[in-house]
């Protein structure tokens, strides 16, 4: 009863509209930021190279470089200070933690391959033999 | 002086209003009931008598019963006075988180949790010995106790070690972040001693007591 009344606290400050976006995404994180009185939006762009924890205490990575530097921000995934995260492009990889690309300089560092290609052709493949998404498109 | 008994649950996370993530202690403190009411011409004090955690009648020795009929209260397992009560309340009543608001501060007593035979290092926070340099068997140990010859005995209350934790320990001026009414939980910003399912008393805090809280708003 105990752990329940905890969970449920936790789970009344869960985002309302979850955000979907995965490991590898380049996206745009709008936080809220108050300076004085006033409240305004800021935007930090680049690519998610991980998330981590569950429930309340999940957060993500994202990394970008700026000005010739890389930078790393871990946003809390339910902080009402987050905004919205826009998915500017998905990624397609094979790691959960994209931390080699911290190695890497130039291009490379910031390119991680787009997705629609490969997923378009998945679709064809696997059509025929998966009915159940056609079904649901029909 | 306002207080309830509790029992904690456990610690979490909650954002406020403004999205500041504040870590909290989650204490269910009621339904308290008001057992009995000590005046200065009766008792020669005021204070409240609270009962905190419902129990079968049948498990409560028939003189508490009995002093518990008599102000038509219930069987509890915890009871606990409380000195000059600031909340007009009578035998019968039940008190609940509501007492508190959001923004006042408390101090919370409750028992530590055991740690059984303890060395200097965990139980007094000393250093040890050296890690490397050739230090053997010296690592976790305390080192020298005395002098010489004069005083040839060991001074009183030389930290040693020995039992630690399962005392009673007041932690002081922690701000009620959220008061939930309908479940009847105060959660409280920080730590508060003991493990979970430990009775804890939840008292206004001595040193930012609630009714100057109060002023310094007006």
């Amino acid at each position: 009863m105990n752990q329940a009344l905890l969970d449920k606290i936790e789970s009344e400050q869960f985002r309302k509209n979850p955000m979907e976006f995965g490991v590898g995404d380049s996206v745009k994180v709008h936080t809220k930021v108050v300076e004085g009185d006033k409240e305004r939006i800021q935007i930090f762009a680049g690519v998610v190279i991980g998330r981590r924890g569950r429930g309340l205490n999940s957060t993500f990575t994202v990394r970008r470089i700026s000005y010739g530097e890389g930078v790393e921000r871990v946003f809390p995934v339910h902080s009402p200070r987050v905004d919205k995260v826009e998915v500017e492009r998905k990624g397609s990889v094979r790691r959960a933690k994209l931390t080699y690309l911290r190695k890497r300089l130039g291009k490379g560092a910031t390119l991680v391959k787009e997705k629609e290609g490969r997923t378009e052709v998945a679709a064809k493949a696997s059509g025929p033999a998966t009915p159940a998404p056609a079904a649901a498109s029909a | 002086m306002l207080g309830l008994l509790g029992k904690k649950l456990g610690q979490t996370r909650v954002y406020d209003d403004k999205g500041v993530l504040y870590h909290v202690t989650v204490v269910l403190v009621g339904p308290n009931r008001v057992l009995q009411c000590k005046t200065q011409e009766s008792d020669g004090y005021n204070a409240v008598q609270l009962g905190f955690d419902d129990q079968k009648e049948q498990r409560v020795t028939k003189p508490l019963l009995g002093h518990i009929k008599k102000h038509n209260g219930a069987a509890v397992k915890r009871i606990r006075e409380f000195r000059d009560f600031s909340l007009p309340v009578k035998p019968g009543d039940v008190v609940g988180a509501t007492i508190f608001a959001k923004g006042d501060y408390v101090d919370a007593i409750g028992v530590t949790k055991g740690r059984g035979f303890e060395g200097v290092m965990k139980r007094h926070n000393f250093r040890g010995g050296d890690a490397s340099h050739g230090a053997k068997g010296w690592r976790r140990r305390p080192g020298a106790i005395g002098q010489r010859l004069f005083p040839g005995t060991v001074m009183r209350g030389m930290r040693m070690p020995g039992h630690m934790g399962q005392v009673k320990r007041t932690t002081q001026s922690l701000e009620i972040i959220q008061v939930r009414e309908a479940e009847n939980l105060l959660l409280i910003h920080g730590s508060i001693p003991g493990s979970k399912g430990d009775y804890v008393v939840i008292r206004e805090s001595k040193k930012h007591p609630k009714s100057a809280a109060k002023e310094a708003k007006k």
